[in-house]
């Protein structure tokens, strides 16, 4: 997967073989951002810096995108397959949005299930592959177990499953 | 106490897709009506408010109504829009500026979701890419989410539906006026899970002007008066879940309608328990729920039993949405807010028709839209 081209610049990048997403944090009050901004949501400062967000957390909520969206802005493949969309929360405070993929597509998914950050193939319609980022559920038969990344998330040598 | 505002006349387009009138023409007719019912001509008018999103800029009005030379602001505030404007008219004559105005909102989209651009919303081009550009997912996400922890079942929000088009059924403005039961609407087709096509508005058109003035002026127009009590608007802060963030924070702060809802309450001196109808956006069924809470009308889970009791239908203690809402008449994002104000209006009126709430003397109502934003107003007889 590291081989396609990501669909955006500064979105994801790769630490040991895991994927993590690049985020932002304030330097004064600690608060996270994704994707990265140049100040601070919460304290309005502008001492931010970049960082890797944990790669693991907990489905906060989601909803299957049952129709096409628009296109644009969808930049999707014509052949539409219903895909799921929710937020994860990760250690540190924030939940991220995105495509939820993995054993559970598209309508199984439950809130708190225990999910890990994937990246995988995006088809456009124009036939070109880009590498996106998803969410995977995590639990036993789908991936690695949930006991298998206790522990805080984003630890340094934290051997959670390359996708 | 009257406020510092006040509605001398209501005009209204029908809501609907309303094939082959544009936005504009809508906005004239409704601006006509309301001079109409106010007994004013377009001279008269000293100042005027419009809003649209999609539908063109309200200030080309004039080459219809007349070119008078008034100020004419145009305001885009994504569905707050309405409130938006109500709040500029009021801050233009509480400050002395004018003393009469016209406020109007109009618009017209085309058929199906919204497909809002991420370059417009502050984001990069990927977010849309990917589709979640998309304002269903969020209303989907947010109820869920809801549902979880408040214990809200399907069939509450499936009876918020059936409410919205039994009141439309009433009203002659209404877009959708057919009546579907509850199982109809639990079993059409699933749009963003768990909420299904009749659990959901559709973009529409429609339009509505109110004429304004200062409340000392008010008893000189032939309408019985309805004074604005209170109108009150705020933009999100930390910690809010809105539509379109790649990401928040776990941890929830107040949302906007809290914050408007709370604001309002206080400039008027009117809360919740003292309102004989509420008007809330019900985006979606889920939305209408979410929102009674969040405007401080009842407690967090406690939307199950307002439902199970017909406790929100008219007749019942808390009539909201008596109009049909969103769900009945559409969604034209820049006239959603006044047609709020403007069946408020007709019922402390009394001129509410089959659907009139006895008696009504008070009144509340409720906008919220991307990216985070909600206006709310108190009106009273």
């Amino acid at each position: 997967m590291a081989d396609l081209p990501p669909v955006a610049e500064n979105l994801f990048s790769w630490q040991d073989g895991t994927p993590r997403l690049i985020g932002s944090a304030c330097r004064a009050c600690g608060t996270l951002a994704f994707p990265q901004q140049h100040s601070c949501p919460r304290c309005c400062g502008e001492d931010v810096a970049g960082t890797l967000l944990p790669a693991e957390g907990t489905l906060w909520s989601w909803t299957v995108q049952r129709f096409p969206p628009k296109s644009p802005p969808y930049a999707g493949e014509t052949e539409f397959r219903p895909f799921a969309v929710g937020y994860v929360a990760l250690d540190g405070g924030i939940a991220v949005q995105g495509r939820l993929t993995g054993a559970a597509a598209p309508d199984g998914y439950r809130i708190g299930m225990p999910m890990r950050l994937v990246i995988e193939p995006f088809i456009r319609r124009d036939g070109t592959a880009v590498a996106a980022y998803a969410f995977a559920p995590c639990f036993p038969g789908h991936g690695q177990a949930p006991d298998d990344h206790e522990g805080p998330a984003g630890a340094p040598g934290e051997g959670s499953a390359a996708s | 106490m009257t406020g510092s505002l006040a509605i001398a006349g209501i005009g209204i387009h029908p809501f609907g897709r309303n094939e082959g009138q544009s936005g504009l023409q809508m906005a004239v007719a409704a601006a006509r009506e309301a001079l109409a019912d106010a007994g004013l001509s377009w001279p008269d008018i000293q100042f005027a408010v419009g809003g649209s999103d999609s539908a063109g800029k309200p200030d080309t009005m004039v080459s219809r109504l007349g070119l008078t030379g008034l100020p004419f602001t145009n305001v885009i505030n994504g569905c707050a829009t309405g409130g938006a404007s109500l709040l500029t008219a009021r801050t233009t004559i509480a400050s002395g500026t004018h003393e009469i105005g016209l406020v109007v909102g109009f618009d017209k989209h085309a058929r199906g979701a919204f497909d809002p651009r991420p370059e417009d919303w502050g984001l990069d081009g990927w977010y849309g890419d990917l589709g979640m550009m998309v304002t269903t997912q969020y209303f989907g996400i947010k109820i869920q989410r809801y549902m979880h922890e408040h214990g809200i079942t399907s069939a509450s929000l499936a009876r918020v539906a059936a409410k919205a088009f039994r009141n439309g059924e009433r009203n002659p403005a209404a877009w959708r006026r057919k009546p579907l039961p509850v199982d109809d609407i639990l079993g059409s087709a699933m749009v963003a899970d768990p909420l299904t096509q009749y659990m959901f508005c559709s973009p529409s058109a429609g339009a509505v002007a109110l004429v304004v003035c200062h409340p000392d002026l008010v008893t000189r127009f032939p309408a019985p008066p309805v004074y604005v009590r209170a109108v009150s608007m705020r933009s999100r802060r930390f910690g809010s879940f809105e539509v379109f963030s790649p990401s928040m924070p776990v941890t929830r702060g107040p949302s906007p309608s809290q914050e408007a809802a709370q604001a309002a309450y206080a400039e008027a001196g009117i809360g919740p328990g003292e309102f004989d109808l509420v008007q809330v956006q019900d985006t979606e069924s889920g939305a209408e729920l979410m929102h009674l809470a969040e405007c401080g009308l009842c407690e967090h889970g406690g939307q199950e039993e307002l439902m199970a009791t017909g406790a929100t239908e008219i007749g019942g203690p808390m009539p909201v949405n008596t109009d049909g809402g969103c769900i009945a008449s559409g969604e034209p994002i820049g006239a959603s807010g006044l047609r709020q104000v403007y069946e408020t209006v007709l019922q402390l009126r009394g001129q509410a028709g089959d659907r009139q709430v006895d008696g009504a003397r008070t009144g509340f109502t409720h906008v919220y839209g991307a990216p985070g934003i909600s206006a709310c107003a108190v009106l009273s007889r």
